[in-house]
């Protein structure tokens, strides 16, 4: 193995290794946005999921008021005797008319107006089961019971979360891809430019492994240098966008905030780029070197 | 004397081209002092990169060592090429490096450690007179000095076989004797050398050298050579 203390100086281009540290710097930098927007958008997933999958929207659609009050109570104390329901509420009317108002006006308040009762329910677990058994309970207590899942009312809401922690983890393996590219290059690059440094060791009787490792020693170094650069400047980024959005008040911002295990994921980012660009630097300097005798 | 280099048939073409060297038998034994002769063009050069492995032939057999070079796989030759010591005319020496650190390079390769290192690194310095300049890179040392650290470098790791390309070409006269002396005293110590020449003036200096003439790719003497 050739020392460390030989390495420095054979292959000794530091204006060259500078521009390397700021490149990767820059790829690690956009890496870490777009992890930690993949993780924060998991995170929003993960809170619609709770928030929205254990929770069902039970109507009384009944003409006759006496008729649909009494559905209801019986209803209620059903939902309420459930092992599976945490919680079911009637939804107050006045709070209803209120919510009509705008597109009925002032006859949304009439009380003779058919309005069904609406009872709100949140399960103790939202898998699917659980979910089509309360369901059939409620449909128990009388032809016009409708129940709507929030989850299937917010669908869209939660693909487009998911499509962005989507985009998010493919722009992650992009920028993956491209260091490998920009890496591939610098090794060949580098190949060229030590090209005499090379032609003597191999000479000595360098094996290919010896100076691939070179290569990816040095490579590995520039990487981590500008890794640990490029993820503290977004890690910074993040962060105070994190407080920005946290002084929004909004149920779906707090599921956007990344957990201790996300930014754990975000600070291994760098060591996970910087064994990418050591293996792609090997593949670039032992096949190109598979060429020479 | 057990043979160390054996050359059978052995051509060699670059390319399309015509052959460079052509049907070169001969055998060189352990510990002898082979000069190199021949004009430019001759393929003097062409066949020191048979020799210390930087090329194969397009035919015939090349066994080195007693091994079949020309059948043996790629991944071997760094393990022969550590047993063979290289000089060229014009040094070919790291330029970063230090005159320590050049000489030092095939040990690095071989593995030595590096605490073990200085002790033959110095050895080296003083026998070919540079230890004042172990700093020293090499553009700021003389043609003389740079051949000498070439040498050292050649050496250090006491390889079997010596293969020195027009070493003397960009010294003077006196560092070229001075050389010369390097390498017959290597060859005392029982080193195979060739060493490639346009300088007729230094036959004489190594009594008991023998002498390959190259003309047109072809040995002169093909069985005088042994």
């Amino acid at each position: 193995m050739i020392g460390r203390a030989a390495v420095q100086p054979l292959l000794d281009d530091r204006q060259g290794r500078r521009a390397m540290v700021w490149i990767m710097a820059i790829m690690i930098f956009l890496t870490t946005l777009s992890a930690a927007l993949g993780l924060s958008t998991q995170g929003a997933g993960r809170a619609l999921d709770r928030q929205l999958a254990a929770r069902l929207t039970v109507q009384v659609i009944e003409g006759d008021a006496a008729r649909r009050d009494a559905v209801t109570a019986a209803l209620l104390g059903r939902l309420r005797r459930s092992a599976e329901v945490a919680r079911a509420n009637e939804v107050d009317r006045a709070r209803l008319a209120e919510l009509l108002e705008p597109w009925l006006g002032e006859a949304g308040l009439d009380a003779d107006l058919p309005m069904p009762a609406m009872i709100d329910v949140d399960l103790r677990s939202g898998d699917d089961a659980t979910v089509a058994r309360v369901e059939a309970l409620a449909r128990t207590a009388g032809d016009g019971i409708r129940v709507d899942r929030h989850a299937t009312w917010l669908a869209p809401v939660r693909a487009f979360v998911a499509a962005l922690g989507w985009t998010a983890l493919g722009l992650v393996l992009v920028m993956a891809s491209a260091t490998a590219a920009v890496v591939l290059l610098v090794a060949r690059a580098g190949l060229d430019t030590h090209r005499g440094t090379l032609d003597i060791l191999h000479m000595l009787g360098s094996t290919d492994l010896q100076i691939a490792r070179l290569f990816q020693r040095r490579i590995g170094q520039d990487t981590l240098t500008g890794g640990l650069i490029g993820a503290l400047a977004g890690g910074l980024l993040v962060a105070l966008l994190g407080q920005r959005m946290a002084t929004l008040d909004s149920q779906l911002a707090d599921g956007v905030s990344l957990r201790p295990l996300d930014w754990l994921v975000i600070a291994l980012l760098p060591i996970a780029f910087t064994l990418l660009a050591m293996f792609a630097a090997r593949i670039a300097v032992l096949r190109r070197l598979a060429r020479v005798l | 004397m057990a043979s160390i280099v054996q050359f059978e048939n052995v051509g060699l073409r670059y390319g399309h081209g015509p052959e460079t060297l052509s049907d070169l038998s001969f055998t060189l034994s352990e510990g002898t002092f082979h000069f190199l002769l021949g004009a430019s063009g001759a393929g003097k050069t062409s066949l020191l990169r048979l020799l210390y492995l930087a090329q194969r032939p397009s035919r015939g057999v090349i066994r080195l060592f007693g091994e079949d070079m020309v059948l043996s796989p790629r991944e071997r030759l760094p393990g022969f090429r550590r047993r063979i010591g290289v000089v060229f005319q014009d040094f070919r020496l790291v330029p970063h490096l230090s005159a320590r650190d050049n000489i030092a390079l095939p040990l690095r390769v071989a593995g030595m450690p590096e605490d073990e290192l200085a002790g033959p690194v110095a050895e080296m310095l003083a026998w070919v007179g540079l230890t004042d300049r172990a700093d020293a890179r090499p553009p700021t040392l003389s043609g003389g000095e740079q051949q000498r650290v070439a040498i050292a470098r050649a050496v250090i790791t006491r390889p079997e076989i010596l293969v020195a390309d027009e070493p003397t070409g960009n010294v003077d006269p006196i560092m070229a004797e001075r050389l010369l002396k390097l390498f017959a005293s290597l060859n005392r110590l029982g080193t195979t050398v060739v060493m490639a020449t346009h300088d007729h003036h230094l036959l004489h200096r190594v009594p008991d050298a023998l002498v390959m003439q190259l003309e047109g790719g072809r040995l002169l003497n093909p069985v005088g050579t042994a």
